[in-house]
């Protein structure tokens, strides 16, 4: 019985995301049309609102190419291995108090876990389709997912010392009620470490070097057509989410508010999320493309150092405070 | 029960990946099948209520260390590698060596003895967290092996960045 209401949960978790993911795609391409001074998709029901149905109904009817001498099963998983490890992760994420489904001692190692495993998928992709244009994205997102990890796991070492856990649902809960007590201002430097490391990680614009449609026509999915191409799409707007959902846990308070919302506690959460989704949209309409050492050069000789300097800073002030 | 047919599980599924690893003609499978017995390494150290060991394995040895050698290999021509038939001629003295290690492993097994019970019990790092008592434990009584570990890594690391700096320099 309890693994039946488990298992429902993870459906309804499931549905709803890839429902939020079809809308996210919608989302983006409104806002960037709007800043771009278009309309975004208009045609397809009222305000184009029925497009992303019918771009998942496209690709699923779509015929799914496979290069002659690519390494097939390896082709044909490596989509999959993106996909599931970023589902994976939606696992330990509190959307609100309790709202959770498995609530793990080592929630934040978890999502580090599987967001550096996702990559495996690009890097399989690349090599897998036999192409040098694709090869040559996979290697880069190999480097450049390398590198950010880094420091994105130690601009969150400030938050891990403030809260004294590594339980998702623990740091919401010791950042408090109010606005002030919300970890972004202790860990300004955090943040912003943090804030570049997760456009990186995801392969985001101004460092979606590995699909650098300008140099590699598409990176490490040139080959792929149909639905294999739509679980690539998914897993990114995944990837945005989860790592748009720790930021809103390690830095914004979680789904703690300036008012409780009845019959919905999730609602805050949803909001900041979204927050987060809208700058990682409005950053790419307005930035252009870093090259590729420039990216190193930031990754390596800025951010490292700052996160860094932050738990140095931390820990000071923890031992000055004690 | 239920524990000992997940360790069971993951049992076989080591040595077999680990077989795969080691007989796979393509080596990028063979890097993929030893991401496959990281993972079932972390299921036993999660079985062993070593929770922060479990994730530590994936996010350094799968997540870094693989992709690494994935890294080295993708450099290497692989299209001829597949056609090699055999690495080494004298294939049939390994088989023999390694059958006779095989059996001494076997015959070693039933003097395994379990030890006396530490001060950790399952209960108290249940109580503790993994992490938490593995840092206490790590920066008290452990604190010199540890540093030491930190010395020769930092050794490595400044050995990398010399060999990295004398060959920038040949080239200018």
């Amino acid at each position: 019985m309890q693994i039946l209401t488990i298992i429902l949960q993870i459906a309804i978790l499931l549905v709803i995301v890839l429902l939020h993911v079809a809308y996210a795609t919608y989302f983006e391409r409104k806002i960037i049309g709007h800043m771009q001074v278009r309309m975004g998709p208009m045609l397809v029901g009222y305000h184009g609102l029925l497009q992303p149905i019918a771009d998942g109904i496209k690709s699923f009817f779509k015929e799914d190419v496979i290069p002659a001498q690519a390494d097939k099963p390896l082709f044909l998983f490596a989509p999959v291995i993106c996909l599931v490890t970023m589902l994976t992760s939606l696992a330990v994420i509190p959307f609100a108090k309790g709202w959770v489904l498995a609530d793990i001692n080592i929630g934040l190692l978890f999502i580090f876990a599987m967001s550096s495993l996702a990559s495996y998928g690009v890097i399989l992709a690349g090599w897998a389709s036999n192409s040098k244009y694709t090869f040559l994205g996979g290697l880069r997102s190999m480097a450049q997912v390398i590198s950010y990890e880094i420091p994105l796991g130690l601009s969150l070492v400030g938050v891990m010392m403030l809260s004294g856990s590594l339980n998702l649902t623990t740091i919401v809960t010791s950042q408090g009620n109010s606005f002030s007590s919300m970890y972004l201002f202790p860990q300004i430097i955090g943040f912003f470490v943090f804030f570049i490391a997760m456009l990186a990680e995801t392969n985001r614009v101004p460092f979606d070097l590995p699909e650098a449609e300008t140099e590699l026509v598409s990176g490490y999915i040139t080959e792929y057509s149909g639905m294999r191409y739509a679980l690539f799409f998914m897993a990114e707007y995944i990837g945005m989410m989860v790592m748009a959902s720790i930021g809103t846990i390690c830095f914004l308070g979680g789904w703690n508010g300036p008012f409780e919302i009845p019959f919905f506690p999730p609602f805050w959460f949803i909001l900041k999320v979204y927050g987060f989704i809208f700058f990682f949209i409005w950053i790419r309409a307005t930035l252009p493309r870093y090259r590729y050492d420039q990216l190193m050069e930031l990754g390596w000789k800025l951010l490292i150092p700052l996160a860094l300097l932050n738990i140095l800073l931390t820990g000071l002030f923890k031992i000055l405070v004690h | 029960m239920v524990n000992q047919l997940l360790f069971l599980y993951c049992a076989v599924v080591i040595i077999g990946t680990g077989l795969v690893a080691v007989r796979a003609k393509n080596p990028v499978y063979s890097v993929l099948s030893v991401m496959v017995l990281f993972f079932h390494m972390a299921g036993l150290y999660l079985l062993l209520n070593a929770e922060f060991l479990a994730a530590i394995q994936i996010i350094v040895y799968a997540g870094a260390i693989l992709v690494l050698y994935l890294f080295v290999l993708f450099l290497v021509s692989l299209r001829q590698e597949v056609k090699i038939e055999r690495f080494i001629a004298s294939h049939g003295v390994s088989t023999v060596v390694s059958v006779c290690l095989g059996a001494c492993l076997l015959a070693i097994i039933p003097s395994f003895k379990l030890g006396a019970k530490g001060q950790y019990p399952v209960e108290r790092i249940e109580q503790l967290t993994h992490t938490k008592a593995m840092g206490l434990e790590l920066y008290s009584n452990f604190i010199l092996p540890f540093e030491i570990a930190g010395l020769i890594l930092l050794i490595a690391v400044i050995g990398g960045l010399v060999l990295a700096r004398n060959e920038k320099e040949v080239n200018e």
